[in-house]
């Protein structure tokens, strides 16, 4: 499945979805309000630096936000249906088992004293009425199909007798159970070694294709995203300061920040050509410039970034929030 | 991601130092400041037992057999109005539990002042040490860490008989393993520094490294939670003297006034035995609940 | 696993051994027992008499070995007071104890897991924060002041339950109980609340702490990821991992929950084992206090044993292994 078969409704459309993190000192917006879809069996990179909101915007999809962080406007919608309105009960319903989430730290993810059996199998257990044996058989098959052998005996087993790269199969493995119809996977891949990291997204990418499972892959690692996504979302300060096709926003950039993350990237830069940092840091989440909140940063920034906040600019599936842009280039 | 918001949480508190945090800490709790208070004036009570008590509790000519079991209020036969009533012998227990008062917070401060002494030399010896020395120590340590402190101090007391000064040496000897270990393991922490490193280089004396860099920046954590376990050598000693094998009868402390009053307490002169309870768990419960906030605002652990 | 359990009763050896020269020398060594046992009007002949058959002309070292001869025997000395074995004498006292502190422990956990988890759900909640300030009470407060306040509330003011002692007993394989009698458990009811108090408090402060500390896990926020309801997560995720400290420091309070029988026991006359002590400082009757702190060893390392077998069994992380214990 791809997009074109499916333009009229989008699996998922987020609009102006806000976060905010609430402190001593006034709640202040960890997601500013952004607006994305994701279309049935695509795979939507999500990148951006630490604190630029990016991890915030997975957990506020399926409405995960604990205090001190709450999502408080924008529609959220899951085949047409506002996921910030619906019950508790019903987003349970729907989390592991239409939306499915995979996290950052193997290690942590897996309950140290229950058994791997346990934990994939309630992940079917929870949503359907199907008896235990039939739910490990299940279980069994996913680990299959992620490459690990021996599955019968690896579900009796805990998780501290699994090596990372494991651990992390088991929580694809787990997302499959149940074939979502979105995964989101929260820098999966950052905590393991670049061998391993390989495996796992050739297996997500295959597995998506295989099954039309719809994929937002968020990481700070763009040379990923280009092996892997269709589309990219470039976040910065809580906005979706880039988006757009893949091949688009990564060979013709327009904003600014997406050309200072790929010029800083190893893996994406030309052999022999300097690497360059974008200048400073990302700012503190209550600390952000007024107006446009790169432009401290910017190298191409001009007086009326500081005065008015950049609107989105569309350029036909290409959009991007900058006052003075990388010039259009035609494709090479 | 969240490890991000919990963070940033955090600095907002981070920038003011750590003893006005603490004062700030207790004084915006109520119950740590009324704790505080409650002390003091205990301890107040106790220092001017002599000058204000209407009775000299442990002079027996001055009691009156007469006047035995009195309630509050009433008025005896030398004219002395006893305003928390007397006790089996016509003691005044106003008077009575004011000394009570004296020799509990006697018992309790001398026997954490003793084991603090204690475990804190053999703690910083096992850390500075090391090797046989420490493996012998802490073997002690958790060998007597391995039995409830009432059973030791029990059957230690059962031997040596009773008095002010046994129950002080009983109390000490379950209590000194506690701040030992924890000693030992600050001053582990301090000994890695690289000051330390420095001054062992230098050739400065042992005893000098131990007595003046070791100990002062490692005791921090063993004083707070002394300040708790004052209230459990008290506690301690109040039980022991409860039953009978703490404090000598000639200079009851609370624990031995509430002993003396439980016969009567099924007869309903409950006065006897409630009014020094009531005194001893004021002064415990003060003491463990501003150990308590002590203990959170410098972030110890308890041992 | 055996070797393990095999260094173990070589570790137990030897605290029984470091024990008995411990107390033995405490309590045997300090004072001079023949002032005690020989009644002042008796003669010097008599005195001499007793001096040998108690071989107490013999060194310090000898009579200790004698001691330990007789003890690896099971003889643990004759009560002074009473005249019988001193191990038989505490132990037709144990049941009574045991009674009051199983019953202690069981209600430690059935009240203060439910509650602690209560309060760790939503520690900064109203009723949380009146739980946990109940708990301060709790463990702060003097043991015996409790049970003499339990008393005078519930038997004294209310005329509920009986003041003080044991109530009728039945023989319930083999050993006399009174846990199966109406009136056996009326008895039981204040004395073993008095024991429980201070552990009730203890296991809702552990296991409040803990579960506050696991719901923040990201093993917690990945099982409400995976669409777990709330009921499995707190029931088995949390709970599993909170089962784990709960047991160790229930094994660690069996011990103290047996030396403060005594107070409990002193409190509520209650025929247990640690009247017993008390009453035998008290007649100085010494093979009887040398015999219930062997004793008394002897239970609490065969419970930490138990223990660290039970909690090897819970946490699939601990292998038992020797070498490392």
């Amino acid at each position: 499945m791809n997009a074109e078969f499916t333009q009229d409704a989008p699996l998922l459309d987020v609009q102006g979805l806000k976060t905010v993190i609430h402190l001593p000192d006034g709640a202040w917006p960890a997601v500013d309000g952004i607006d994305f879809t994701v279309q049935r069996g695509e795979v939507l990179g999500l990148v951006g630096e630490s604190g630029s909101g990016k991890s915030v915007t997975g957990f506020s999809i399926v409405q995960l936000m604990d205090s001190p962080a709450e999502v408080i406007a924008g529609r959220v919608l899951f085949n047409n249906e506002d996921l910030r309105l619906a019950s508790e009960e019903r987003l349970r319903s729907l989390r592991g088992n239409r939306i499915a989430m995979i996290f950052q730290d193997p290690l942590m993810t897996l309950n140290p004293v229950l058994s791997i059996g346990e934990q994939m199998a309630e992940a079917i257990l929870e949503h359907r009425d199907v008896g235990r044996q039939e739910a490990l058989r299940a279980a069994a098959d996913a680990l299959v199909r992620v490459g690990i052998s021996l599955p019968e005996a690896r579900l009796r087993q805990y998780p501290h007798e699994f090596s990372g790269g494991m651990r992390q199969r088991v929580a694809i493995a787990t997302a499959m159970l149940n074939a979502p119809d979105l995964i989101i996977a929260d820098e999966p891949t950052t905590a393991l070694d670049v061998t391993i990291q390989s495996q796992i997204l050739f297996e997500v990418q295959k597995l998506a294709r295989d099954s039309g499972t719809a994929v937002i892959w968020i990481t700070h690692d763009l040379a990923v995203v280009a092996e892997l996504a269709d589309r990219v979302a470039v976040m910065y300060s809580g906005r979706i300061v880039e988006i757009g096709p893949v091949d688009e926003v990564l060979d013709r950039s327009r904003h600014p920040y997406t050309l200072g993350l790929l010029r800083s990237s190893a893996a994406m830069v030309e052999p022999g050509q300097r690497l360059n940092q974008i200048n400073g840091m990302a700012p503190r989440i209550d600390a952000r410039p007024s107006g446009c909140p790169f432009r401290t940063r910017c190298d191409r920034a001009m007086s009326i970034c500081a005065e008015q906040d950049p609107t989105p600019t569309i350029d036909g599936r290409h959009g991007f929030r900058c006052h003075n842009p990388m010039p259009q280039r035609d494709a090479a | 991601m969240t490890a991000d918001i919990e963070t940033f949480a955090k600095t907002a508190e981070a920038n003011t130092p750590l003893r006005m945090q603490v004062l700030r800490n207790i004084r915006n709790r109520p119950t740590a400041s009324g704790a505080a208070i409650a002390i003091a004036i205990l301890v107040l009570l106790a220092l001017l037992a002599p000058v204000i008590t209407p009775q000299n509790p442990y002079d027996l000519a001055s009691l009156s057999v007469m006047d035995n079991r009195l309630a509050p209020g009433e008025t005896g036969m030398t004219g002395i109005t006893y305003w928390l009533g007397t006790d089996a012998q016509g003691r005044d227990m106003l008077s009575a539990i004011l000394y009570g008062l004296r020799t509990s917070l006697l018992v309790g401060l001398t026997a954490t002042a003793g084991a603090l002494a204690i475990g804190s030399v053999a703690g910083l010896l096992a850390a500075h040490f090391g090797g046989a020395v420490d493996a012998l120590l802490m073997r002690i340590v958790d060998f007597m860490l391995g039995f409830p402190s009432i059973l030791v101090a029990l059957i230690l007391l059962s031997s040596i008989g009773r008095g002010v000064d046994k129950v002080v040496v009983a109390i000490m000897l379950v209590q000194w393993a506690q701040y030992a270990r924890l000693m030992r393991a600050a001053a582990l922490v301090e000994r890695r520094k690289e000051y330390i490193e420095a001054a062992l280089n230098f050739g400065l004396p042992t005893r000098h490294i131990l007595l003046f860099h070791l100990l002062p920046n490692s005791i921090g954590s063993v004083l707070v939670v002394a300040s708790i376990s004052v209230a459990s050598a008290i506690t301690l000693e109040a039980t022991l003297s409860f039953l009978g094998v703490g404090v000598p009868v000639t200079q009851p402390s609370l624990g031995l006034l509430i002993a003396n009053g439980f016969e009567f307490l099924l007869s309903g002169q409950y006065w006897i035995a409630v009014f020094p309870g009531i005194a001893l768990v004021l002064l415990v419960m003060s003491l463990n609940l501003l150990g308590d906030r002590l203990r959170r605002s410098f972030n110890v652990r308890g041992p | 696993m055996a070797t393990y359990i095999l260094q173990r009763l070589l570790q137990s050896a030897g605290v029984m051994l470091a024990v008995s020269v411990a107390v033995f020398f405490s309590v045997y060594g300090i004072g001079d027992p023949i002032e005690l046992l020989v009644p002042p009007q008796a003669g010097a002949a008599e005195r001499l008499e007793l001096i040998q058959r108690l071989g107490l002309d013999q060194p310090a070292w000898q009579q200790y070995l004698t001691f330990m001869g007789n003890a690896l025997h099971g003889d643990l000395g004759r009560s002074f007071a009473h005249g019988v074995p001193a191990v038989g004498l505490i132990l037709s006292r144990l049941p009574a104890t045991m009674e009051l502190v199983l019953l202690a422990l069981s209600l430690a956990v059935l009240v203060g897991v439910p509650l602690g988890l209560f309060a760790g759900l939503d520690p900064h909640g109203k009723p949380a924060r009146l739980i946990l300030a109940c708990t301060v009470v709790g463990y702060s407060l003097p043991n015996f002041w409790k049970g003499m306040m339990l008393i005078l509330l519930f038997s004294v003011l209310l005329g509920w339950l009986p003041t003080a002692e044991r109530g009728e007993t039945v023989t319930v394989l083999g050993i006399r109980t009174s846990l199966f009698t109406a009136d056996g458990l009326r008895h039981l009811v204040l004395p073993a609340l008095n024991l429980a108090i201070p552990n009730v408090a203890l296991v809702i402060r552990l296991v409040a702490t803990g579960t506050t500390d696991l719901m923040t896990q990201e093993f917690v926020k990945y099982a409400r990821a995976k669409g777990v309801r709330p009921r499995r997560i707190v029931g088995r995720h949390v709970l599993r991992n909170i089962l784990i400290p709960v047991v160790t420091v229930v094994g660690i309070e069996f011990g103290s929950l047996v030396a403060f029988s005594t107070v409990t026991e002193t409190v509520f006359a209650w025929p247990g084992m640690g009247k017993l002590l008390i009453q035998s400082i008290y007649q100085l009757d010494r093979p009887v206090v040398v015999a219930y702190v062997m004793l008394a060893t002897f239970l609490f390392i065969s419970v930490n044993l138990l223990v660290d077998i039970l909690y090897a069994a819970l946490d699939p992380r601990v292998k038992l292994t020797g070498g490392a214990a």
